[in-house]
């Protein structure tokens, strides 16, 4: 944070480095592990479905003053109101006690009565919510269709956003892997599941597109340089991109969450579940994930998945053929004779990483013009010929 | 040239703001017009999770457990809401959702008796009309042309159909003259009454000649006004086949119920009885006409169909008479035309010959039979306009359908708990506000202000919009939709620091800041718009396939992706291209954010001529001997798809 400014110059011109792409494997084994985590989860743990799926009714206590026992209360009162069955009481908020019982659609009356009576407030400070038992099947199917619809779509836009297949394949790709970790992290840790976080987990997929669209509009642009000039590989110039974006990637992603992050703590600390919390929870783990796989996993998958495109493969050859001859780097450093610090490499490893011209950005000098001012043709003086 | 380009770009900049201007001061006179003249208001309307209230998911469910299918749910929601009227519930909205199911907002919270009368099954059936009146019972019904003392004897007369000394067939006798011109098409009836329109009964028999045997000139008494109906309803029930005892027995207590029956007051129709077998005191759907009718005759659910159009003339042409077409079912029509056959016997004495048709208690209409109808085909006519005759048509259809409603859900929320949501809901909001405010500021120093100034701007563009839009669409706020647009708040500032990434990017380029913040917004706003629109159809999707309560959240980010583009479009880039121009910003200020020293702005490599390189600038000088004066203007030429390519020259 000292100085963001700099290290964003740095990663713009190249020369600080983050090799994104050659450390894909690394990448792709966080992640694989991550997915498999949040898989188990998902399968093993299971979902903690809120009663908006399986039916049942909630109360809201509110107002209330002494919320001593307030387990054994709430027990008593339901049960006095004539709904059998299992009750889970919590105190949300300062003064809120939320009640949970089966389904009382005939006693809601009862037992806001009841309720109201025996935490001594009046009748109208209890909220009742009931959500009938074939609702949540309702929710579920229409979550899923919702799901569907939105996968569809999203590939069609990227589809014809990027206008390659490689390209919406690894977005879809960080799409779905955002997804399973977001769901498996609920999974994990327990939090349940509301209407409201399947709208969460799906806005995630739109803000996971954006990220990725951010992104790789930057590796087009560089790339279609690095075709056009032949002086980068592929690799070399969506490296270079994700680089270019990162300072963009965070800022953005830090000023998404920040509003986030303070519903979510405003709304933890004084409201309790609803849809606020719901909603910003999925959304702040989401933004967060996608932030990640924007930078980790879709580049680099694009990146592997065009290894073997004709068009790439010819521009390695080239670059690798050019590049001995002394076209790139050397010549390069040569130049900059106003004494340019020679660029660290930060975090790269030995394959590839070496042969990255520093300021790939710069375009290289003619051959020619390298060599300094352009020799003519010399002919020896008439008297030594 | 270059002169020229600064003066256009400053030009369309003020013009650009001029343009947002102008927005956001129709928008806000459009809410100012509409709280004054519209019945607006000021501030956003609120949703019930906010404001306290009860929102119901009903799904209609017929009775048979059949699903309603997606065409009859508009007919559905008629129901609903004729049943939520008819219980005095005010300020009630219904709405459908997925096709399937029914939203019903009330504020308040309903009684379970109010929850079971929306809820349960409608019933549609014929009975036969004995006493027709209208408004107040104790003054109305009193017929001014009636003769006086219309004696019992003529009452008991009426059985057989032979009452005479009465001034009302005369009145019925020319609108049937008129419906007999006609008469070569199906058998018809004339529509007396439907609730929407009222004048029908001009047509067919007016309420003083309706009502004319029942009563006395002299303005009635309660008990008057129950003797003469008493006496009335025993009649018409012998009519019926009724032994007199019992008839009369049945009309005392039916009597009693019209009496105290005021269908001006709401809710008047929650105590009415409707057994099958008795004869029952009700009000029509008008709220003001007050019938007694006679036991069921015939069921709804032995209506095959309905349907409305122009009735056909003799030669199948259609005329312009307005008809509700209605056909029944074999055993429908068998029990129709023993019940017009009766009736057309009684044609005389109205308001005997009329049946009515009762839908949920409520008469909806109460034609005079016309003629013996035995192909169980009739037809409705009276003074119908198309769409009033298309709603009867589509309630007598509910007969066949008895639909009731599944209560999904039911979500109450107190007043209390609704503030208490929307503070803290708002709190959250500023809190976040000032966060991103304070980052932004961090990392973008001064141009951080113009972050700043645009969330201002976007937030009075969101506040106008949802509260026009609250008017203009009934638009409510709900806690999805204010969680909606605090998330909307790093939407927003996203498009921003795009934008401010660019010009960095270019400043480091080398470009001077007017000629950076220009090509910096060229290649931002596609970058910009393609977000933006990868929002928005997210938002779009999300609208229609989330449930209820979450939609509000789709909508506002929808709502805010869009005021964000007009406000990164007309003010954010404006603002920045005119700040370039000053010292502060154009000279690279330290605490402006784009000094070019701090952005590490590269020193240009260039050939300069005679086999010499050296840097752009003449600030380091390593090469002797450069002025480096003519590069800015190169570089302020935009660039094309590769700036790269384009130095070359």
């Amino acid at each position: 944070m000292l100085n963001f400014a700099q290290v964003g110059n740095d990663l713009y011109t190249g020369k600080r480095s983050i090799d994104f792409i050659g450390r894909q494997k690394t990448w792709y084994a966080i992640s694989g592990v991550l997915v498999i985590l949040a898989l188990v989860g998902i399968f093993a743990r299971g979902l903690n479905f809120g009663i908006e799926f399986s039916g049942g009714s909630e109360f809201r206590v509110q107002g209330v003053s002494n919320s001593q026992d307030y387990e054994q209360k709430a027990q008593s009162a339901v049960g006095e109101a004539g709904i059998g069955g299992n009750v889970v009481a919590t105190v949300v908020g300062q003064d809120t006690v939320r009640v949970q019982t089966e389904a009382a659609s005939e006693r809601t009356e009862e037992a806001r009565a009841a309720l109201a009576k025996t935490f001594g407030v009046q009748e109208g400070a209890v909220s009742a919510s009931l959500i009938g038992p074939s609702w949540g099947e309702t929710v579920s199917q229409q979550a899923i269709r919702g799901l569907i619809v939105f996968l569809v779509l999203v590939t069609l836009v990227m589809g014809l956003y990027f206008r390659t297949w490689k390209m919406a394949v690894s977005g879809l790709v960080a799409l779905l892997h955002d997804l399973v970790i977001t769901v498996g992290i609920y999974a994990l840790f327990g939090f349940e599941i509301t209407p409201s976080s399947m709208i969460g987990f799906l806005t995630i997929l739109g803000y996971s597109l954006y990220d990725t669209v951010v992104v790789f509009d930057k590796v087009r642009e560089n790339t279609a340089e690095a075709f056009a000039t032949k002086r980068m590989t592929y690799r070399q110039a969506a490296n270079l991109a994700v680089n270019q974006t990162l300072v963009r990637s965070i800022n953005t992603t830090v000023v998404a969450l920040l509003p986030i992050a303070a519903v979510l703590f405003v709304g933890f600390t004084m409201l309790g579940p609803g849809t606020l919390l719901d909603l910003s929870l999925a959304l702040f783990i989401g933004i967060a994930v996608g932030a990640y796989s924007s930078i980790f996993i879709a580049t680099p998958l694009l990146v592997d998945l065009r290894r073997k495109d004709k068009a790439v493969v010819d521009l390695d050859r080239y670059i690798a053929r050019h590049g001995s001859k002394g076209t790139g780097r050397d010549a390069l450093a040569g130049i900059h004779a106003d004494g340019a610090p020679e660029p660290a490499v930060v975090g790269s490893d030995s394959t590839g990483a070496a042969e990255q011209p520093v300021d790939a950005a710069y375009r290289p000098l003619h051959r020619y013009a390298q060599a300094g001012p352009r020799n003519q043709p010399k002919r020896a003086p008439k008297s030594k010929r | 040239m270059t002169f020229v380009a600064r003066t256009n770009t400053k030009t369309s900049a003020v013009r650009h703001l001029l343009a947002l201007l102008l927005i956001v001061l129709s928008l806000g006179a459009l809410a100012g017009g509409l709280a004054v003249w519209g019945g607006g208001s000021t501030t956003p309307r609120l949703g019930l999770d906010l404001e306290g209230g009860t929102e119901m998911v009903l799904e209609p469910v017929l009775e048979n457990g059949q699903q309603v299918s997606a065409g009859q749910i508009d007919q559905a929601v008629d129901i609903i809401r004729q049943r939520i009227d008819a219980n005095g519930v005010s300020e009630a909205e219904i709405a459908t959702q997925g096709g399937k199911n029914i939203v019903v907002s009330i504020p308040g919270t309903p009684t379970t008796e109010q929850l079971d009368a929306i809820r349960k099954p409608s019933q549609l059936r014929f009975r036969p009309v004995f006493v027709q009146a209208y408004g107040d019972p104790r003054s109305t019904v009193n017929p001014p042309t009636t003769p006086t003392g219309t004696p019992t004897g003529t009452a008991t007369g009426t059985a057989t159909g032979t009452a005479t000394g009465t001034g009302t067939p005369t009145a019925t006798t020319p609108s049937t003259s008129a419906t007999a011109q006609n008469g070569v098409v199906p058998p018809a009836l004339s529509a007396a009454t439907t609730p929407a329109t009222p004048t029908a009964t001009a047509s067919a028999t007016t309420p003083a000649a309706s009502s004319a045997p029942t009563t006395t000139a002299a303005a009635p008494t309660a008990a008057e006004t129950e003797a003469a109906v008493k006496t009335q309803v025993s009649a018409g029930l012998v009519t019926m086949g009724w032994d007199k005892a019992k008839a009369d027995e049945a009309a005392a207590k039916v009597a009693k119920e019209y009496v105290a029956l005021d269908c001006t007051k709401p809710g008047a129709l929650e105590g009415v009885s409707d057994l099958k077998d008795a004869p029952m005191a009700t009000c029509g759907a008008d709220g003001v006409t007050k019938y007694v009718l006679g036991p069921v005759e015939i069921d709804g659910s032995e209506i095959a169909d309905a349907t409305s159009g122009f009735q056909p003339g003799p030669n199948g042409q259609p005329t312009s008479i307005v008809e509700v077409a209605l056909s029944f079912n074999q055993a429908g029509a068998q029990k129709f035309a023993d019940v017009t056959k009766r009736l057309y016997g009684l044609q005389s004495q109205p308001p005997l010959d009329q049946f009515a048709v009762v839908l949920d208690k409520s008469v909806i209409t109460a034609p005079q039979a016309r003629a013996v109808i035995t192909d169980g085909r009739a037809s409705i006519t009276g003074s119908f306009t198309i769409d009033s005759a298309k709603q009867l048509a589509q309630q007598l259809k509910f007969g066949a359908l008895p639909i009731s409603f599944a209560l999904q859900t039911s979500d109450n929320i107190t007043p209390q708990l609704g503030e208490e949501q929307l503070r803290i809901g708002l709190l959250a909001g500023f809190i976040g506000l000032m966060l991103v405010v304070v980052y932004s500021l961090i990392q973008y120093r001064a141009l951080g202000l113009v972050t700043v100034a645009s969330l201002v701007v976007a937030s009075i563009v969101t506040y106008l919009a949802v509260t026009v839009l609250g008017t203009t669409h009934g638009f409510r706020l709900t806690m999805a939709g204010v969680t909606g647009l605090i998330v909307a708040i790093g939407v927003t500032a996203d498009s921003f620091i795009v934008y401010f990434e660019r010009i960095r990017d270019e400043v480091r380029d080398g470009r001077p800041l007017v000629a950076a913040v220009e090509t910096g917004w060229k290649r931002a706003r596609r970058t910009i718009i393609a977000a933006d629109a990868v929002n928005f159809i997210a938002a779009g999707v999300l609208y229609f396939l989330a449930s209820a309560n979450v939609r509000g959240f789709a909508f506002t980010l929808g709502l805010t992706t869009l005021i964000d583009l007009l406000v990164v479009i007309l003010f954010t880039h404006p603002t920045v291209q005119l700040l370039a121009r000053t010292k502060f910003f154009g000279g690279g200020h330290k605490w402006s954010g784009l000094d070019p020293q701090r952005l590490g702005a590269k020193e240009e490599v260039r050939y300069r001529g005679a086999g010499r390189f050296g840097p752009a600038r003449p600030t380091t000088g390593q090469a002797s001997g450069q002025t480096g004066t003519g590069t800015p203007a190169g570089a302020a030429t935009p660039a094309g798809s590769s700036r790269l390519s384009q130095r070359k020259a």
